[in-house]
């Protein structure tokens, strides 16, 4: 039994190690003093001052997170309504195949959706004179390619939702539109909670598609870092990585503590 | 107010594709009754309670509450309360938001929603439990609720769905005299759906028994026991033996009607057979004799006495023998 637990624990170790250790690695690495990414010379804060000192990338950062919360935000309520369609809309024609078109983005080749996305802003532009390739446009490419994550999400949480907690309530009195706003939404949150921070995550590290339909204008954070690396890294780049772990890491804490509190 | 029955359905037909789970069934339920839709598994009962409620809308027929035509209007507009078999409580709303729900839904004003929540939680011993989540309850408490949420609205029907059958079998006993105290108190009409037969037997005031999407039986416990009206309801109420008439027609046979005895009785009616198997309950035993005549019979005893269990054994020939009213003759 002993013998077995030691296994065990080792092989959970080794797994963990596997997955974080370059992350560890990384923000250890952030408070390196070396001008070198990958040479330790002591403990500094330098590189921590340098990032918040560069406008370039802070704007860029900026930009990468309003777009992040706009599109989780529209992905997440058209993924709900989405996931929602499919598991309780009655058997229409085509059902299967509206199904297999939501999910299409997922396993599209982002290079395909990029081209698509900017022909289509390419010929709005052109037709009705807007929008400007910038915000706006990535902000939606990164909508587009999200809400099959978030109706996945939904969708299967709702399939195995009890119908009779819906029925209940409209025996009880509740119209199809409040026993939606009072049983389903509050039981499905979670579900729309961790679709929502799927589909932030997947925006602020979305660099293939974004340089399809970004003007020249704007720049997002994972554009800012792939030209920086380009020209030669600094430790900055250390110092950003751990950020951004951290924020990930707050929100999967928060997705967690969300589902354990609603259940 | 209205003085006919509080439902009254007439020629009311569900189909799913090709099955026919409700096939034009007629019916009426007076007001105060404990009513019974009994059968097996697919007969039609949940889906004819489904109908009451609104939650499946007939292809054919009429479907009246208090003289109203209810055929088209959907659950949220019904005066009628359903409780779930699986009792769908809310799992994010404590037990006193649960019971609430419908009286928020109605536009009451939350003092007098606080009022008649306590009110009707105390009727069912749940007082205080109100601060508890569903998922912090037992079972009993939980069916509890139900009923309590069910309840709380002063329904003209209340539909139960199963309401025992979640329950294990002491809590079950106890709880079928509380709800039937609970419904003559309120002075509700109860329209309930069960496999049970015995629940159906004890409980109700009048029954229905379904066969096929069809009724196939209704009357009081007592008519549909002693005189069923085809081999499919003797059958399926209790146990009956089925013997058929020379002449042609069947006739049913309850097990407790039947004399068993080593000597043949002195009554009008007796057969020779043998024991084939015994068994044992404590209060009754059961034999299955092997008769000449009539095939396997079912016969039971009362055990009235310590030794009576012990009186017959298996392969041990014996007289069987009724009276001549014991029987209820069946045309179909």
């Amino acid at each position: 039994m002993r013998g077995r637990a030691r296994f065990a624990f080792g092989m959970l170790a080794f797994g963990y190690a596997f997955l974080y250790l370059p992350i560890a690695l990384v923000i250890v690495y952030s408070f390196n003093e070396s001008r070198l990414v990958t040479v330790w010379s002591g403990f500094s804060l330098k590189w921590w001052h340098a990032l918040f000192a560069n406008e370039a990338m802070l704007e860029a950062a900026w930009l990468s997170l309003r777009i992040a919360l706009v599109s989780a935000t529209g992905a997440a309520l058209l993924g709900l309504a989405a996931g929602y369609a499919l598991v309780r809309a009655p058997r229409f024609p085509g059902r299967t195949l509206f199904g297999s078109l939501v999910v299409a983005p997922m396993v599209m080749p982002e290079v395909v959706m990029g081209i698509s996305m900017l022909l289509l802003f390419v010929g709005s532009e052109r037709l009705f004179g807007g929008p400007d390739r910038g915000f706006l446009t990535i902000a939606i490419a990164h909508t587009t390619f999200s809400i099959a994550f978030v109706a996945i999400v939904v969708q299967s949480r709702l399939a195995d939702f009890d119908r009779a907690l819906e029925e209940a309530a409209m025996d009880l009195g509740a119209t199809p539109w409040v026993t939606f706003r009072t049983i389903t939404l509050p039981l499905i949150a979670p579900a729309v909670g961790s679709g929502w921070l799927l589909a932030f995550t997947l925006s602020l590290d979305d660099l293939i598609l974004t340089q399809f339909v970004a003007g020249a204008q704007s720049q997002t954070l994972p554009m800012r870092v792939y030209s920086s690396v380009r020209l030669g890294v600094d430790p900055q780049i250390n110092v950003l990585a751990t950020i951004v772990v951290t924020i990930a890491a707050c929100a999967l804490i928060l997705s967690g503590w969300l589902t354990r509190r609603k259940a | 107010m209205n003085s006919g029955p509080i439902v009254r359905i007439e020629g009311l037909t569900r189909r799913f594709g090709p099955i026919v789970a409700v096939d034009r069934v007629d019916l009426e339920i007076a007001r105060g009754e404990l009513f019974a839709l009994l059968g097996g598994s697919g007969c039609g009962k949940t889906t004819l309670l489904r109908m009451l409620a609104g939650f499946e809308t007939p292809d054919e027929g009429r479907l009246f509450i208090d003289g109203q035509d209810m055929t088209d209007v959907p659950p949220y507009r019904r005066p009628v309360n359903m409780m779930f078999q699986s009792y769908a409580l809310f799992p994010h709303m404590d037990v006193a938001a649960n019971v609430g729900y419908g009286l928020r839904r109605d536009g009451v004003k939350a003092p007098e929603i606080a009022a008649r929540v306590a009110e009707i939680l105390k009727l069912v011993h749940l007082q205080d439990h109100a601060r508890r989540k569903p998922s912090q309850l037992s079972g009993g408490q939980r069916q509890r609720v139900a009923l309590a949420r069910a309840l709380v609205k002063r329904p003209k029907l209340l539909l139960l769905d199963e309401p025992l059958a979640a329950l294990d079998r002491k809590l079950r006993e106890s709880t079928r005299f509380e709800m039937v105290r609970l419904q003559e108190q309120l002075g509700l009409t109860f329209v309930m759906v069960t496999h049970d037969q015995e629940e159906a037997m004890s409980m109700a005031t009048r029954l229905a028994v379904m066969d096929a999407g069809r009724i196939a039986q209704i009357g009081t416990p007592h008519e549909v026991y002693e005189h069923p009206a085809s081999r499919f309801v003797a059958d399926f109420i209790g146990i009956a033996n089925i013997i058929a008439l020379e002449g042609g027609g069947w006739m049913a046979l309850r097990p407790e009607k039947i004399t068993l005895s080593a000597a043949r009785p002195a009554l009008p009616q007796t057969v020779a057979g043998r024991i084939v198997d015994v068994a044992y309950e404590g209060d009754r035993s059961l034999y299955h004799v092997e008769t000449d005549a009539h095939g396997t019979m079912t016969v039971s005893t009362t055990n009235t006495s310590r030794a009576a269990g012990d009186a017959f054994a298996r392969d041990q020939p014996v007289w069987l023998g009724w009276s001549d009213e014991a029987g209820q003759r069946l045309e179909a």
